[in-house]
This record gives C-alpha cells, sequence and structure tokens, in this order.
C-alpha cells in the first residue's frame, strides 16, 4: 500500500490538520531525536527541542516550497536548535561532555577485552569524533543525506561537504590508530 | 601505510564512497564509482573501510533509542494552545490537491460511487446540523444559522463527518452549548459555550473536554 508523501502531508497540516501532523511525527521523530540527541548530548534536551522542532513544522507548513525533501527540512530545523540550545550551555558543560566520550575505559578489565573488537572500536572513535565531524557521518550514513542535503542542512558549499566528510574519516582513522588499529588508509 | 593513488579521478570517486555505500549518489555517479570499484584494488578496499563505518554508525544511532511520550504531548499541547489563541485559516486552494490525491487512488467504478457518496454526505452533515439547529432554536426560517449575539463565551467547532444528528444533539445538550453561527468556511460552526463570558481557563478547560470527544468532533477551538 502507497502511503501519503511527506509533501502531502506539509500540504494538509499547512490547512490545520493535526492528524497529518500526528502521522509526519510518528514518521520521523525518532531520526530527528537521535540527530538532535548526537549533537547535544542530552536527551532531555534533545526531548524538549524535537518538540519544538514540529512545531515550527507545524507553524511554518504554508511556507513550505516544496525545494528540498520535508526530512532534510526538518534536520535542517532541528540542526538550528541544536546549536541555539548548545550556545546557551555553559561551556564548561560540555567540555565535561566532550571528555567523557572519549575517555580512555582502559583501566576497566572488560573495557580492555573489549578494546580487541573492531567493532566496539571504531563506535567507541566515532563517538570521540568532534560534533562537527560527528555531525556529517551521521548525516551521509545514518540519515541517507546526499551531498545537496547535507549541504542545504549544515548551510556549506557542496565541496565543503565532501571536504568535511574526508577529515572526518581521516580523523576517525587517526583515532583508531591511537587505539591500536591501522586501517591503512588515508 | 599502503600507496596512496593520487590520480585527481581516483581521489574524487574516493570521495565519493560514504555517498556510494549510503545508497545516496544519482544513477550516473553510481555507475563511475562501480566502475572504478571494479578495477582498482585499492579503492576497493577502501570501499571495505567505508562500509565497516556505515554499519557501526546505523548500529551507534540505533542505540540511541527514542522520545518519550512527553515529547508529543508537548508538542500537541503547543498546537492546541496556538490553535486556540489563533485559529489558522485554511488555504482552500490546497482542497483541490487534497481531493485530487484521494480521486487518484481510486478505480474509475468506486471513483464514481465515492464522488456521489462524497456529495451526498456533505449534504447529509449539513442537513444534519440545520436540523440540530432548528431543533433548538424551534424556527426553521434560518437553517443553519441563529443569530450571532456578541456576548458570552463561544468555539468554533468542526463536526466528524459520521456525527449523526442525535450526537450532535447530545453532545451540545451535555455542554448546555448553542450552535450561533455557520456553516463558515471549512465547515466550522461557532458555537455559545456559555451565555455569560467565562474565564479564558474555563473556557480551555471546556475546549479540551470538548475535544477528547473525537466520535463527534473533529476540531474545536475558544473563539473570543
Amino acid at each position: 500500500m502507497q502511503s501519503t508523501s511527506d509533501e502531502v502531508l506539509i500540504g494538509r497540516i499547512a490547512n490545520g490538520d493535526r492528524l497529518a501532523m500526528q502521522v509526519l511525527y510518528a514518521r520521523h521523530h525518532v531520526r530527528v531525536f537521535r540527530f538532535v540527541v548526537r549533537l547535544v548530548r542530552d536527551e532531555a534536551t534533545a526531548e524538549d527541542l524535537i518538540s519544538e522542532v514540529f512545531l515550527d513544522v507545524w507553524r511554518q507548513a504554508g511556507r513550505f516550497e516544496g525545494r528540498s525533501a520535508v526530512s532534510t527540512w526538518m534536520l535542517a530545523i532541528a540542526r538550528f536548535k541544536a546549536l541555539s540550545a548548545l550556545r546557551r550551555r555553559p561551556d564548561q558543560e560540555l567540555d565535561e561532555e566532550t571528555a567523557g566520550a572519549i575517555e580512555d575505559p582502559s583501566d576497566d578489565p572488560a573495557a580492555a577485552l573489549e578494546k580487541k573488537d573492531k567493532s566496539t572500536m571504531l563506535r567507541k572513535c566515532l563517538t570521540g569524533l568532534s560534533a562537527e565531524h560527528r555531525e556529517i557521518i551521521d548525516l551521509v550514513y545514518y540519515h541517507e543525506k546526499s551531498v545537496e542535503e547535507v549541504a542545504e542542512i549544515v548551510g556549506i558549499p557542496e565541496n565543503t561537504v565532501k571536504t568535511r566528510m574526508f577529515y572526518a574519516r581521516k580523523r576517525l582513522a587517526e583515532l583508531l590508530k591511537s587505539e591500536g588499529i591501522e586501517r591503512g588508509w588515508p | 601505510m599502503n600507496a596512496i593513488n593520487e590520480e585527481p579521478e581516483h581521489q574524487e570517486i574516493g570521495a565519493l564512497l560514504p555517498w556510494h555505500a549510503a545508497g545516496t549518489l544519482s544513477r550516473r555517479h553510481a555507475n563511475r564509482v562501480e566502475q572504478a570499484l571494479a578495477g582498482d584494488r585499492e579503492l576497493a578496499r577502501q570501499y571495505d573501510l567505508v562500509r565497516e563505518e556505515l554499519v557501526e554508525t546505523i548500529h551507534l544511532n540505533e542505540i540511541l533509542g527514542a522520545p518519550s511520550a512527553r515529547a508529543m504531548e508537548r508538542l500537541f499541547a503547543a498546537i492546541d494552545a496556538e490553535e486556540a489563541r489563533a485559529p489558522r485559516h485554511r488555504r482552500w486552494f490546497d482542497l483541490g490537491g487534497r481531493i485530487s490525491e484521494f480521486l487518484s487512488s481510486l478505480t474509475p467504478r468506486t471513483l464514481a460511487w465515492s464522488a456521489t457518496a462524497a456529495a451526498v454526505a456533505i449534504l447529509v452533515q449539513a442537513a444534519v446540523i440545520a436540523a440540530v439547529v432548528v431543533k433548538e432554536q424551534g424556527s426553521p426560517s434560518e437553517p443553519g444559522l441563529a443569530s450571532a449575539p456578541s456576548e458570552g463565551s463561544y468555539a468554533v467547532v468542526r463536526f466528524a463527518p459520521q456525527a449523526t444528528a442525535d450526537d450532535i444533539t447530545k453532545f451540545l445538550g451535555a455542554y448546555k452549548a448553542t450552535v450561533v453561527e455557520g456553516p463558515l468556511r471549512g465547515q466550522l460552526y461557532r458555537i455559545r459555550l456559555s451565555e455569560t463570558k467565562l474565564p479564558k481557563e474555563e473556557v480551555g478547560k471546556i475546549v479540551r473536554q470538548m475535544q477528547s470527544e473525537s466520535k463527534v468532533v473533529a476540531f474545536i477551538a475558544a473563539k473570543e
């Protein structure tokens, strides 16, 4: 059975259709939440933010021109809100979170065993990337956004998208190397 | 470390590998990447690394879980509050789009029946509400429309398509409400909740209770 497209739902939302809003929310809220929680690193904040993101969708649906996918438009709104929330947060809190994310668990014997697991190490190093690099990796691999869509969400030129992705992957390789995993690239 | 192919073409293809793995390249670019992968072992090895990254990124995101119901409750409470403050005007040109979308999903035979049924449904609901109003007002001279006094507390309501005259009568009776104006644009009716001006909070409470009666009410918002 063919489902109603996001664009049709947005048209209905522009007309005040709450049911269409519920369908759109059900369809996208988990991915938007995960995108935001990876940026702000706090579930409670991310929950508050996704309510705001979808409220903006409700308010602005009439102005949506369909030049990009609805999911791309929503991620751009989500990104803006997440970065605004991060700017309001004290720097010290951010630093502690970043440190926590890349903390070396080598003192823990169980973690030492896990260290041999390449997948686990890869996930650990993905978590240790900067917010900028984490964001682009998530957008490309998890949110399945094209070069053009990432450019629109992040607000950078398409060539910069490719360059940033390259450097994100390069940094990932460096983090893996520091954990003893040599990938032979770049 | 293996020797890296520095040719611009190789580098360009290498930069596209993450998008190729995610399946978001255009057909033309995807074909280019496929051809390059088939003849370049180093590039194929890089592609394996990209696929590992993709798998673990998905895993990392999937274990993040989902937001609680609180987020949705908060969203719809905010939407209700906005609608109560200033109900949005429906864009009528979109109605055509909605009808087209619905009609395109039907076969010619069902289309003919559905069009007839839809027309009948609209007429029936108008007649149902007119009957309710006539019964309430006791006068058949102004079907569907009573006078619209300015005193009191009001709401605008769109009744559910399946609501019967009996349902609407009981609903209005239960809340001591009266239809005073309509149908307005969007099949909305203005109803009087009280002959005296109630506090805003009280009106909001009544509207929320009415909203919960989804068998009868499709949409409702307080109206100044």
